[in-house]
């Protein structure tokens, strides 16, 4: 019993804030726009009882899934999203592998520090750091001056409102998580194992792409979803850093709940999203889930 | 017809395979090898032997490669090994942990080595398939190591790193992680491959009964030195120094000073009590300076224990029993002499426990031979 109590709060947790608010969206998503408070149509009313109920039901329809695959926007949105989070988890895991290397390799005093360097952004407000890159990547920004200075270029780079600076901003916030579980993976790994690889004849570069790579993988795999998870329905990063051609499908959600306030449609798409999310996040499940079988 | 015996220590005309000359390892401050030298011979099984931190894991991975000597050379087959890295020398190790890797089956744990050496692939599924019979391991080719048992993986362990037919082999308290019982069975286990492969071993323990079962030869190392190099009957019987008696075994030490007398020596050890006296076997010389300190070593089971003074022994002493440790087939009393020295004696139990002549308290006599304790300087 005691048990039970216990095994039920995170999945009371989930009831409460994810499953309730998820069908309230399917529900809004399945509606019609309105002028009204709130601003769709059917609501339901409890009052008239059964025949409240059917007229409730009644009222439903996928008009708002049609509709998204009727205008190219919203695909052609969703493919872009799909594009920039692939290559952005790509440019991260770049980035990112070194560093975790790096950091697992550095002498045992140094870790601590190193870790909380990584996590040291997330002192500050996520929208203050994407701001912060608004000042360096813009025509008069910081890395323009710095490069005309230097005599590198003559005239400014336009870095800033291209796509270039979305995966800037994107590999930038998201880095720590692709750090973070790749760190966990090789401060695991046994220096042996790479001594044996060696005295079984490897050179240190071929034990390096034999062991240390596949042995890390479970980390390697976690981070590119933690990167790739929160990209695709990015909204911020590319409103602020991103141009007019930079397509999100964050930012067309956005866009339709708060400019066009129809909320169907914008419910819609979040369905649509979390649709293509859920394979992912499946796929991440599962190799979390055969890390753990494969630790025991 | 006499089987020859294994002894290319004693032949100078034999090359030994390892040759440390004068080798110094210091990390940082602190000196690990202090100013060695050493030789071991082809198809020796040689024990590294000493209590943690004296240095006999360093001594290993200096001849894996994984460490450099600070001064001194090392050489393998005559050629030094200086700058040589691990993955270019014709030896290979067995890792204390094992380290087998986790991702890889049990068959491509024994392959790994050898896909490095580009053979052709039929030649190296041949050679797994030896190395999977030799170390009994063949229902188990497709397991991955945690799916296998602790001695399942010791073996998988060996036969990765004999894969490749190394000159020499190096193991790394190969057997620590093992129960006594599996211990004791792979010890022979490892004794049989040895002998079937030919290849030199070079064995790390800090285990005496495992390095006397398994070794030709045992280097008994303190502090960075090897303080004796000989046969494991010989490191037992006449061991060099205080420290190796020690080590090695149940020792007694009795401190006395030291007069020639005769043939032997004549220890006065106690006020008021006769001396006692040590002959050496024919060859053995010990150089103990007239009425200079000396220490007598003498195992507990050669000491004898009796109820009355014996007569016609060379050398009895009176005590009282403290103690009695009842271990099975052994007894060990713990007897105190006159002047507060414990001597401990055994005898074997080839009586039933309730006809033990002896007891707590009793006064007895202990005796023995004077050939059966060794006279150390040191």
């Amino acid at each position: 019993m005691r048990k039970f109590a216990l095994v039920s709060v995170p999945y009371f947790w989930l009831l409460i804030l994810f499953l309730v608010p998820f069908l309230i969206v399917l529900k809004i998503s399945l509606s019609d726009t309105a002028l009204a408070i709130p601003p769709y149509t059917p609501t339901l009313d409890l009052a008239e009882g059964w025949a409240g109920i059917k007229a409730f039901f009644a009222g439903l329809d996928f008009e708002n899934f049609t509709f998204l695959t009727e205008d190219p926007l919203y695909w052609k949105a969703y493919l872009s999203s799909l594009q920039i989070a692939t290559i952005s988890t790509t440019l991260a895991l770049l980035v990112g592998f070194p560093i975790a290397y790096g950091m697992a390799q550095a002498p045992d005093e140094w870790r601590t520090t190193l870790m909380m360097l990584v996590i040291l952004p997330f002192w500050t407000s996520f929208l203050i750091r994407v701001y912060a890159w608004i000042g360096i990547l813009s025509t008069e920004g910081f890395l323009n001056q710095f490069l005309i200075w230097i005599g590198v270029i003559d005239t400014p780079l336009i870095i800033m409102n291209t796509k270039i600076a979305v995966y800037i901003g994107i590999v930038y916030t998201y880095l720590p998580f692709m750090i973070l579980p790749i760190y966990a993976a090789l401060e695991k790994l046994d220096n042996s194992l790479l001594e044996a690889a060696e005295d079984l004849g490897c050179t240190r570069t071929r034990a390096f792409w034999l062991l240390t790579v596949p042995l890390s993988r479970p980390g390697i795999i976690a981070g590119c979803f933690l990167v790739f998870i929160p990209a695709l329905g990015e909204f911020v990063i590319p409103s602020l850093l991103g141009g007019s051609e930079t397509l999100m499908i964050g930012k067309i959600l956005w866009e339709e709940f708060f400019n066009n306030r129809d909320w169907p449609v914008a419910s819609a798409v979040a369905v649509v999203l979390l649709a293509i999310l859920i394979i992912p996040i499946i796929l991440f499940q599962r190799n979390e889930q055969k890390q753990r079988e494969a630790g025991k | 017809m006499a089987v020859p015996v294994f002894a290319p220590w004693e032949d100078p005309t034999q090359k030994p395979l390892i040759q440390f000359k004068g080798v110094t390892k210091r990390f940082g401050d602190f000196t690990a090898i202090d100013n060695q030298t050493l030789d071991i011979y082809t198809r020796e099984f040689f024990a590294l032997l000493g209590p943690s931190g004296c240095g006999k894991t360093t001594m290993m991975r200096m001849l894996a490669g994984f460490e450099q000597p600070t001064e001194g050379q090392i050489l393998i087959g005559g050629i030094d090994m200086k700058g040589v890295p691990p993955n270019e020398r014709e030896v290979n190790m067995m890792f204390q942990s094992y380290a087998l890797f986790p991702h890889l089956s049990v068959w491509e744990n024994i392959a790994f080595g050898l896909r490095r050496m580009g053979q052709p692939k039929d030649e190296l599924e041949a050679r797994v398939e030896e190395m999977l019979r030799l170390t009994r391991l063949t229902k188990f080719a497709r397991r991955k190591p945690h799916q296998i048992s602790g001695g399942q993986r010791q073996r998988v362990a060996l036969a990765r790193s004999l894969a490749r037919a190394p000159k020499l082999l190096l193991l790394d308290e190969p057997l620590g992680a093992l129960d006594k019982k599996l211990r004791e069975e792979t010890q022979f286990e490892l004794m049989d491959i040895q002998e079937k492969t030919g290849t030199t071993f070079v064995i790390v323990t800090h285990d005496q009964e495992e390095a006397m079962t398994v070794a030709s030869r045992i280097a008994v190392m303190d502090e960075g030195c090897v303080i004796q190099v000989a046969t494991p009957a010989t490191i037992y019987e006449a061991p060099n120094s205080v420290y190796v008696a020690d080590f090695i075994g149940d020792v007694n030490i009795i401190e006395g000073a030291a007069k020639r007398a005769g043939t032997g020596y004549e220890i006065t050890w106690a006020e008021g009590e006769a001396p006692l006296h040590t002959r050496k076997e024919e060859g053995e010389i010990v150089a103990i300076p007239e009425g200079g300190k000396a220490y007598l070593a003498i195992r507990p089971e050669k000491v004898a224990i009796h109820a009355d003074k014996p007569q016609g022994v060379a050398n009895a002493v009176q005590g009282k029993i403290i103690d009695v440790a009842y271990l099975g087939n052994l007894s060990t009393y713990h007897v105190r002499l006159a002047n507060g020295t414990m001597v401990r004696a055994q005898t074997a139990n080839t009586r039933r426990l309730a006809l033990r002549p002896f007891t707590w308290e009793d006064t007895v006599w202990l005796s023995w031979t004077d050939t059966a304790a060794i006279l150390l300087a040191e």
